[in-house]
């Protein structure tokens, strides 16, 4: 097995206090997921999204569990942590109730592709005018690296130790070309946070997919892949590469769907 | 029908009635599975809640539905939703969550029958909090307790139940639902509404209670421990029930729910006949009224537990009664062939029999 490095802290240019690198929506800079870890560059995203749009004061974020919990601590946005794999029904129930707020959900792959499959699926065929948010790094990061529905083939993790293998423990989904399947879902997109271009494409993404739930269009859903190095047993400074060679070869970057063809 | 003073009864089935007080209470959510015989109510609330102001979304799961209720709780809206015992069970997840989250939210078990009273009164899900339960006898009294738990939800900020069954869901009786008054409620400022993003000072509600960096919670440990001083304070503040002829009785007849009519009947003819025997049921199933049982049972030489399942509420009448060692159960399981609702057993005749063989007169 490869060994896990730990790196340092990130390094800030000189004269600059790292809070300035902080979106205005974070109460805090200070989170506790692992160096190299791609939720906060996917977080980070949302909430200049959020800010440029002018939705600061009327969002809501309903989290899952996973690492990414973290990042909901941390945001000045109203916030309801809810039970693993639940956000798209819990979103469905503030929306109704809450049709002029900008409302997110906030999920991993474990939390919204193996416990909530139904949940999404169901959100995205009655058209619930929310933005699905999923950070896919393949893993249950949060538990310590396993098996999830989304964990590409080869992939190792302490539930497939010799990699995933078809046979043995089935396929990835690909939740997003399930949602753009269904008629309530009105934009689908995938992109990462492994290189400064995907994460510009990424924000323009998440940008279209708020503007569309404004709107009134339809369900809205954004994919980000993102890397953990430490459930996928790689080097911190690998995580990006690593991402490339794996995820992104087995789910591709892109709009799947938006108004007026992607 | 006019009654005086301009009062109009309609003719109405039990879950038309509770769908009515439900929207007079002010619910503006609900939400459910179709499952018989709780599939009337979603029903009711399905055609007439839109009508005022609300919304009313058909689950595609029990699942689904207790944790969109609980989203549209969580916006301080009146939420409800509901389903029979299978269902129940599916929900129980989102009801420790509800409670562990001091959400309110009303849920209607229209029961096939007395065996979810175990399911109702110890709950199945996660972690230390109860739920209150209240089971009415009939109709009426289903409207009124409906209205009264939208009210108890809000002020204690926690998951509520009631306990109906078949019988309420289904007996058309004439009645008027009128709004009632409750004494007013603190303000939901714990509400979500999305306006204190940005402003430093945003919401969160977690069952960790960890808050966020400008506003940090009291974490897991103290806020469960507050939580749990909550519902024993409940327990002394809420507990509910109905005696009769308990005064010079030497039996004692417990029921709850739509069975105690029948026990009721049963009494009033067994007293007529010079036994001295009284009855006493548990309005709320929990908080459990345990005082009030124990000051109606003493001096009995029998307490007589009378409930259609294989014995659940005994065990809360053996815990509470003056002489735990009179107390017996002459109910059973009973269940009609339909599946829906109860059998062979909820039959006066039969509650008769059955009360004089174990007494021996
Ligand atoms: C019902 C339930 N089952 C299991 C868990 C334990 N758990 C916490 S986080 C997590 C997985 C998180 O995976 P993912 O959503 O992919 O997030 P990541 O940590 O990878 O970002 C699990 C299984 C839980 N909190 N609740
Ligand atoms: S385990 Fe993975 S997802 Fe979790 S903080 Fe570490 S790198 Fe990020
Ligand atoms: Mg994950």
């Amino acid at each position: 097995m490869t060994e896990v490095t730990a790196t340092g802290p990130a390094q800030v240019p000189e004269g600059q206090a790292v809070v300035e690198f902080s979106p205005r929506l974070l109460q805090s800079p200070e989170h506790e997921l692992c160096p190299g870890c791609g939720h906060p560059v996917a977080w980070r995203v949302v909430l200049e999204v959020l800010e440029e749009l002018g939705l600061a004061n009327r969002s809501l974020l309903i989290c899952g569990h996973g690492c990414y919990t973290q990042m909901m601590k941390l945001s000045d946005i109203d916030s309801l942590q809810c039970l693993h794999g639940r956000a798209p029904a819990v979103a469905t129930g503030v929306k109704r109730m809450l049709p002029d707020t900008a409302v997110l959900t906030l999920q991993g792959d474990g939390d919204m592709v193996s416990e909530g499959l139904h949940e999404v699926l169901h959100a995205g065929a009655r058209g619930e005018r929310v933005t699905a948010l999923l950070f896919n790094n393949g893993v249950f990061g949060d538990t310590g690296g396993h098996l999830t529905a989304t964990t590409v083939l080869g992939q190792r993790t302490k539930t497939s130790l010799e990699g995933r293998d078809p046979a043995t423990h089935g396929h990835p989904i690909d939740v997003a070309r399930l949602l753009a399947q269904l008629d309530g879902t009105c934009y689908v997109a995938r992109g990462a946070v492994n290189t400064p271009g995907t994460v510009a494409r990424t924000k323009r993404m998440v940008r279209r997919a708020l503007e569309l739930q404004m709107e009134g269009a339809g369900f809205t859903f954004v994919e980000v892949l993102t890397m953990c190095p430490t459930g996928w047993f790689v080097p911190t400074p690998e995580g990006p590469d690593y991402l490339e060679e794996t995820m992104s070869a087995t789910f591709g970057l892109g709009e799947l769907k938006a108004p007026g063809g992607p | 029908m006019g009654g005086g003073g301009g009062v109009t009864r309609r003719l109405m089935q039990g879950s038309a009635a509770v769908a009515e007080a439900a929207i007079a209470a002010g619910c503006r959510f609900f939400t459910g599975y179709p499952m018989l015989p709780f599939t009337e109510l979603l029903e009711c609330m399905a055609a007439r809640l839109p009508a005022a102001g609300g919304v009313c979304v058909n689950a595609a799961s029990e699942i689904e539905a207790i944790n969109m209720a609980l989203g549209a709780a969580a916006t301080g809206a009146r939420s409800a939703t509901g389903s029979c015992g299978q269902g129940l069970a599916l929900m129980q997840e989102g009801v420790a969550e509800l409670a562990l989250n001091e959400l309110p939210l009303v849920l209607f078990n229209m029961a096939r029958g007395q065996q979810d009273y175990f399911q109702a009164t110890r709950g199945g899900g996660w972690g230390d909090y109860r739920t209150i339960a209240l089971a009415p006898k009939d109709v009426p009294e289903a409207v009124a307790h409906t209205q009264l738990l939208f009210d108890l939800a809000d002020r204690w900020r926690t998951p509520v139940l009631l306990y109906g069954d078949y019988v309420i869901a289904h007996t058309s009786v004439g009645i008027e639902v009128e709004p009632v008054v409750f004494p007013p409620l603190p303000p939901k400022d714990w509400a979500l509404d999305g306006t204190m993003s940005g402003t430093g000072r945003a919401r969160q509600i977690w069952t960790w209670n960890r808050g966020k960096p400008n506003t940090p919670g009291a974490g897991p440990d103290a806020a469960w421990k507050r939580i749990a001083d909550k519902y024993a304070e409940i327990e002394r503040a809420e507990a509910r029930h109905e005696a009769r002829d308990t005064e010079d009785a030497e039996v004692l007849l417990v029921s709850f729910g739509t069975t105690a009519v029948f026990v009721d009947r049963v009494v009033e003819e067994l007293r007529a006949d010079g036994l001295r025997i009284g009855s006493f049921r548990p309005v709320s199933l929990w908080p459990f009224p345990g005082s009030a049982l124990a000051e109606a049972s003493a001096g009995c030489r029998a307490v007589l537990v009378y409930e259609l399942n294989a014995g659940q509420m005994v065990d809360d009448v053996t815990m509470h009664a003056a002489d735990r060692s009179v107390v017996r159960s002459i109910g059973g399981v009973s269940q009609d062939a339909s599946g829906m609702r109860q059998g062979d057993l909820l039959d006066l005749g039969a509650l008769r029999a059955r009360v004089r063989e174990v007494i021996g007169r």
